[in-house]
């Protein structure tokens, strides 16, 4: 038996962790956790920042005992029926986003290739629209539209960008196409539906959290932690992935089995962000390489991603809410303003390496 | 004088000489009469049909032999504007497609999707928001600012680099800076409602609600750029052979350049102010225009010239008759039966060049 020396070099620092006795054991690099971990504090911070400020300002100190379950009753409901659902929402949403990014990023190989930028939004969009018209269900039933939506948009994008492989660029452009079509047939939608119906589903049309409550937190909770750590657990077999159908094969990883079950969590994970608070562009294609840059790693990986889309979405969400108020944005504004002006540096930076 | 060395007309005739599906000047001239024939029934239909129908005979009392009856002034007062608006709105913008795409030899290209109909919008809501603007001669300069600053900058990002400006990074480059400044200007409208009530029918690309002042106000512009474009149309043909060959031939290109560089703004800046932002239509004409008439810019021009107006108001009925009593605007049934042709495009085995 040969034993590991005891430094390998990996490229970067690493600690190896081998707890119940060796059976298990994970090679953790530094930088990374450091980064994780940053990114968290990060946006728990924004999120009690959130929680302090309104038009009704909470002390910073008040929130942490509110937490722990010692404050006025007033202040009590103030921080915990009003504002939490809203933070919890764009933390856990937040790290949906990135993980659905970083999962479509890693399986196109291309940064552009992220799940609003080809349209899988925009068909969970309509998917939902076609359930709260046709049937006004719940939310459950426009959280199956949007998911069912968003997979047939998903196949049929990239069956029109099939021509012997799926090409990045093509399939960038034909969801571009497909994106706006079923643009055009949402709006459509909305001018043919029931006032009622019209005005809340425009609510979330530029992707909102404004007044969602603790029972949209619960279920998409829920759903979330169902569906965050299912795609964490696929985080090995993704890199394997990454190095070629034939090496990942010769490493014990089924390439198609775990591709497509790859792109179904990606699916599920951003049509239920669409279900709950509408279409929020960019943080997908956003966060995955924000947390690249940072972790300086060579692809795209899925814990930063969670973690930066989580820091991302509620520090867009604390700007929506008081960049202008007592006016409130709708953060998909706030995210595709942003988000599109790093889009085109992308382009840029992308340019110049060729 | 030498036989290598061939004069403009000779080159211009070797551009011209890639046939179309019409293959002899006598046959344009009689298909162009006969579109145009289409032309004129379109424009027809486009006074009869409405959320009150009219008969043709009806239509050509209220034009020929007016009297102050309901249905004249139905005819006169509103549908005739519109109808003319549409008219000088397709024209625009068809023209202005084919111009781009001559002219960056890009087949993607359409003011659409390279983002200057959304900074002309841009620029309008600024207008109208920070300077209070109101009616269309204040602010149609603003929209023609906002054309030209996004034109240079869509170009400036899309051919950054050492690698030449590809259609692709072109059009990518145009629908990000297109997102960034459409959802600026969605929150500027969300921000101030007074913007927002003003601009609201005209957001989604719309000639409903015009009167005269827009159509005496924009046409002239439209005139110039048309006009502006056919004066090019020849040099343009040098253009397509490649810069050297178009220099060794006498042209200058960058005086060609700067020619429909301003052509384009006026075009697509005074279409947008009219009827707001409207996509696909300077996609697909032009395409078509080739498609039939082969690829001399001066043959492109003058179908284009017919076709997009057809289309346009085709777009427009089809909007009036779908959501009966109400209406769809006119840009989102473009954006319907213009995002496949953009999907058939990138699915074509060569992108680059035309």
């Amino acid at each position: 038996m040969s034993m590991l020396p005891a430094t390998i070099n990996f490229g970067h620092r690493a600690q190896a962790l081998r707890p119940f006795g060796g059976r298990l054991s994970r090679l953790i690099g530094i930088r990374r956790m450091v980064v994780c971990a940053g990114l968290l504090v990060l946006a728990l911070g924004f999120g009690l920042l959130t929680l302090a400020s309104g038009d009704f300002p909470v002390p910073l100190g008040d929130v942490l005992r509110v937490l722990v379950g010692q404050a006025e009753p007033s202040v009590q409901m103030v921080v915990v029926e009003w504002r939490l659902p809203r933070v919890a929402l764009a933390l856990l949403l937040g790290a949906a986003l990135g993980l659905s990014g970083a999962i479509f990023q890693s399986i196109t190989r291309n940064p552009l290739g992220s799940p609003d930028i080809i349209g899988f939004e925009a068909g969970a969009y309509t998917g939902a629209l076609l359930v709260m018209v046709a049937m006004g269900g719940g939310y459950l039933m426009v959280a199956g539209g949007a998911l069912v939506g968003g997979l047939i948009t998903a196949a049929l994008v990239y069956g029109l960008a099939w021509r012997r492989g799926v090409q990045g660029f093509r399939l960038i452009i034909v969801g571009i196409g497909v994106s706006a079509m079923l643009t055009a047939l949402n709006k459509f939608m909305l001018l043919r539906a029931q006032l009622e119906v019209a005005m809340s589903a425009a609510m979330w049309d530029a992707g909102s959290l404004n007044g969602l409550g603790l029972d949209r937190l619960l279920i998409a909770a829920l759903l979330l932690l169902v569906l965050i750590p299912a795609s964490l657990l696929l985080a090995r077999p993704m890199a394997q992935l990454e190095m070629g159908d034939d090496a990942a094969s010769a490493l014990g990883i089924s390439a198609e089995r775990t591709r497509v079950l790859l792109m179904v969590l990606g699916v599920a994970l951003i049509a239920t962000v669409t279900a709950t608070a509408g279409p929020i562009g960019f943080v997908a294609l956003v966060a995955p390489q924000l947390a690249r840059r940072l972790t300086r790693a060579a692809g795209v990986a899925l814990l930063p991603s969670a973690a930066m889309g989580a820091l991302l979405l509620v520090a867009a969400d604390y700007l929506a809410q008081r960049a202008f108020a007592p006016t409130q944005l709708p953060v998909g504004v706030v995210t595709i303003s942003l988000g599109g002006m790093y889009f085109a540096w992308l382009l840029v930076a992308e340019a110049r390496r060729q | 004088m030498s036989a290598t060395i061939a004069t403009s007309q000779q080159l211009a005739r070797a551009a011209a000489r890639q046939p179309g599906l019409v293959e002899t000047n006598a046959r344009r001239w009689f298909w162009l009469a006969v579109i145009a024939l289409v032309l004129l029934a379109t424009i027809l239909a486009s006074l009869m049909v409405g959320s009150r129908d009219l008969g043709i005979g009806t239509v050509l009392e209220a034009l020929f032999a007016y009297d102050d009856s309901d249905e004249h002034v139905i005819v006169v007062a509103l549908r005739l504007p519109r109808t003319i608006l549409g008219l000088g709105v397709g024209l625009a913008l068809g023209t202005a497609g084919a111009l781009i795409q001559a002219l960056t030899r890009n087949p993607l290209a359409d003011p659409g999707l390279l983002g200057v109909n959304a900074g002309a919008y841009f620029a309008v809501v600024v207008g109208v928001g920070a300077f209070g603007l109101s009616g269309i001669g204040g602010y149609i300069w603003f929209a023609f600012a906002g054309a030209v600053v996004t034109t240079v900058l869509v170009y400036v990002v899309g051919s950054a680099g050492r690698a030449a400006a590809t259609p692709v990074r072109l059009t990518l480059a145009g629908v990000a800076i297109g997102a960034v400044l459409s959802g600026i200007s969605a929150g500027i409208t969300l921000l101030d409602p007074g913007t927002f009530d003003r601009l609201r029918h005209w957001a989604a690309g719309s000639l409903v609600g015009q009167n005269h002042e827009t159509i005496l106000v924009t046409f002239p512009f439209i005139a110039a750029g048309l006009l502006l474009a056919f004066v090019v149309a020849r040099p343009l043909n040098a253009v397509a052979l490649g810069d050297d060959l178009a220099r060794s031939v006498g042209v200058s290109v960058a005086r060609t350049r700067l020619v429909v560089i301003v052509a384009t703004t006026l075009l697509a800046g005074a279409a947008t102010a009219a009827a707001g932002p409207i996509g696909f239509v300077g996609l697909m004409v032009p395409h078509l225009a080739r498609w039939i008439a082969g690829t001399d810019q001066r043959w492109i021009f003058a179908y284009t010239a017919v076709l997009a107006p057809i289309l346009l108001l085709a777009a427009d009925i089809v909007g009036r008759l779908v959501l009966r009593p109400g209406e769809l605007q006119v840009g989102i049934v473009t954006a319907f039966i213009g995002a496949p042709v953009l999907i058939a495009l990138a699915r074509r085995r060569r992108v680059s060049g035309l």
